[in-house]
């Protein structure tokens, strides 16, 4: 046995290689420059845990976080239960009353803004909410400034996000529901069931696995996410739109301060980690 | 739910359709404006002609064709190298099952799910050391490991699957390891990898922060960069910046339009990730 697994060692060698360039070594390499204070040039200066002693007193940061937990309700919480809504409607209701097509036509419709790259959707968002010439504003009759204003950006990005986010839940539900037996939905109209109950009792039980497969993926996503706050916000006005990712791509490349960007990386990647395993731990529990 | 309540729900959700569509309408219809005939009609208004102007104007400014060649050739050289280093991955992981193989594959995961940002520095840093900074190989470099990361953790777990028969059978016909893998394993696995194929292609297409980092100078930049970038300049008037978000809404679609059928297979697939 031994001898015959022995054989396949070589077909990993590549990649092992160009792994621990690519990954392994810039993210210890990170983890290191964390402990320093350092402008990029010249030598890291020593600083111990300096740099997350000051994040932990550092506002922005603390902001940065709260932003990000109101995207994580934008592009996971908010999505998955409307895409559950939808998937469920157009898959037992649209689907059988109207046809098969007319459902699939409606669920690409709600799919369209997930192929755009990120950062296009963020092009197409910055003209559409443009405050003198946005299409939005003269639709709606209004004059808003929908990001420059502070009151309002957070809530702007976030709409967008959900406009972004929310085919995603709706195709993947939809392709587990047909996994679902039509028996259940059968018995349960026998008996007499409203549409709610049969979604509560027999389609949320049915597609658990799906449900935690999005709330984990589109988690992770806005935990990550950067391309549509440089593109629409900046982090700004003032830091409402604020989140970990620019904040520290404003250490590393605007301010400087490698060391303190690094410590902000690294606190991000940790959090992500984490959250991957609650995720799968509880998965597994479930099972 | 029938009579009228059933045509209540297919408006609802037809009106919902029209609102996630909007966008895109809007910016069909205004980037083939002439600038007068926007600031006279407005955003909302049909256009009265085809006035192409604009997106020729704005395709020459940021030389566009130099920018889709450099998304396609990246995006394009990460899909098939990440889909070979997958497959040896997956290979040696899958049916060779050398030792320590979960170690092996949750270290993939993990490279996975890390942020860029946790890495973005050093290798920054290091491009710079080795001459590769503002090049399209180290992005090709970078993502080809990084989308490899997933392939591996995918596949390996596709290939675990791998009916045991047809690989002892190739053996008794005299096949070695190597003649196996090209002859039996990667033409069994053809739809597979090509879902992944077209998956790397598409997710390398649309990054956007290491790209933003790594590629400064104009005849580097992909399409998201360029775009993203341009977005706010003080040149960028209203019949410019629907141009650029048409220029960059077209591609994304045709690729959609033309994988569609491989594509809506392996978002389930996908959904991996």
């Amino acid at each position: 046995m031994n001898n015959r697994t022995k054989g396949y060692w070589p077909y990993l060698v590549p990649s092992l290689i160009l792994f621990l360039g690519v990954i392994v070594v810039p993210f210890l390499m990170n983890l290191g420059v964390s402990f320093t204070r350092w402008s990029g040039v010249g030598t890291p200066r020593w600083i111990g845990l300096d740099n997350y002693t000051r994040l932990l007193a550092d506002e922005r940061f603390w902001l940065s976080f709260q932003n990000n937990v109101a995207l994580i309700v934008a592009m996971a919480i908010v999505p998955a239960a409307f895409g559950l809504l939808l998937a469920a409607a157009l898959f037992d209701f649209i689907g059988k009353r109207f046809g098969p097509r007319t459902a699939s036509a409606l669920r690409a419709m709600y799919y369209l803004p997930q192929v755009l790259p990120v950062a296009v959707a963020g092009v197409v968002w910055g003209w559409l909410l443009h405050p003198s010439y946005g299409a939005i504003n003269r639709a709606l009759g209004l004059d808003l400034d929908w990001l420059g204003d502070p009151d309002l950006a957070l809530a702007t990005v976030m709409a967008v996000m959900v406009w972004f986010q929310l085919g995603y839940p709706v195709v993947i539900f939809m392709a587990g529901l047909q996994r679902v037996d039509p028996a259940f939905y059968e018995a349960a109209e026998l008996d007499g069931a409203s549409w709610w109950r049969r979604v509560w009792h027999i389609t949320i039980p049915q597609i658990r696995p799906e449900i935690f497969v999005v709330l984990l993926t589109c988690t992770i996503a806005a935990l990550k996410v950067f391309g549509p706050i440089f593109v629409l916000t900046r982090g700004g006005p003032g830091n409402a739109t604020m989140v970990p990712s620019y904040f520290s791509y404003l250490n590393f490349f605007q301010k400087s301060n490698v060391g303190y960007g690094s410590a902000i990386a690294t606190v991000l990647a940790v959090i992500i980690i984490v959250v991957t395993f609650l995720f799968l731990r509880l998965q597994e529990r479930e099972r | 739910m029938r009579g009228p309540g059933r045509w209540a729900v297919l408006a609802a959700l037809t009106v919902l359709a029209v609102v996630m569509m909007f966008p895109f309408v809007i910016v069909a219809i205004n980037a083939v404006k002439s600038p007068a005939e926007y600031s006279s009609a407005g955003p909302l208004s049909l256009p009265d002609g085809l006035y192409v102007q604009g997106i020729i104007d704005f395709w020459q400014r940021v030389d566009f064709g130099q920018k889709l060649w450099n998304s396609l050739l990246i995006s394009g050289s990460v899909a098939v190298l990440a889909v070979v280093l997958s497959v040896l991955n997956a290979y040696a992981l899958g049916i060779g099952r050398v030792r320590g193989r979960l170690s092996i594959l949750v270290l993939f995961l993990v490279a996975n799910t890390l942020p860029q940002e946790a890495l973005a520095y050093p290798l920054y840093y290091l491009a710079k050391e080795f001459g590769l900074y503002d090049t399209k190989l180290s992005m090709i470099i970078i993502f080809t490991v990084i989308q490899a990361a997933f392939g591996t953790y995918l596949l390996s777990a596709v290939l675990g699957q791998f009916p045991k028969e047809i690989l002892e059978a190739a053996a008794i016909d005299g096949a070695g390891r190597f003649r196996s893998l090209i002859r039996v394993v990667v033409p069994i696995s053809r739809p597979t990898l090509s879902v992944l194929l077209i998956f790397f292609f598409i997710w390398t297409w649309n990054e956007f922060f290491l790209p933003l980092i790594f590629l400064i100078s104009n005849d580097n930049q992909t399409v998201p960069v360029a775009l993203g970038i341009l977005q706010g300049e003080r040149y960028m008037d209203a019949t410019m910046s629907s141009a650029s978000a048409l220029l960059g809404i077209v591609p994304a679609v045709a690729f959609f339009l033309i994988f569609q059928r491989t594509l809506t297979r392996g978002i389930t697939v996908g959904a991996v990730k």
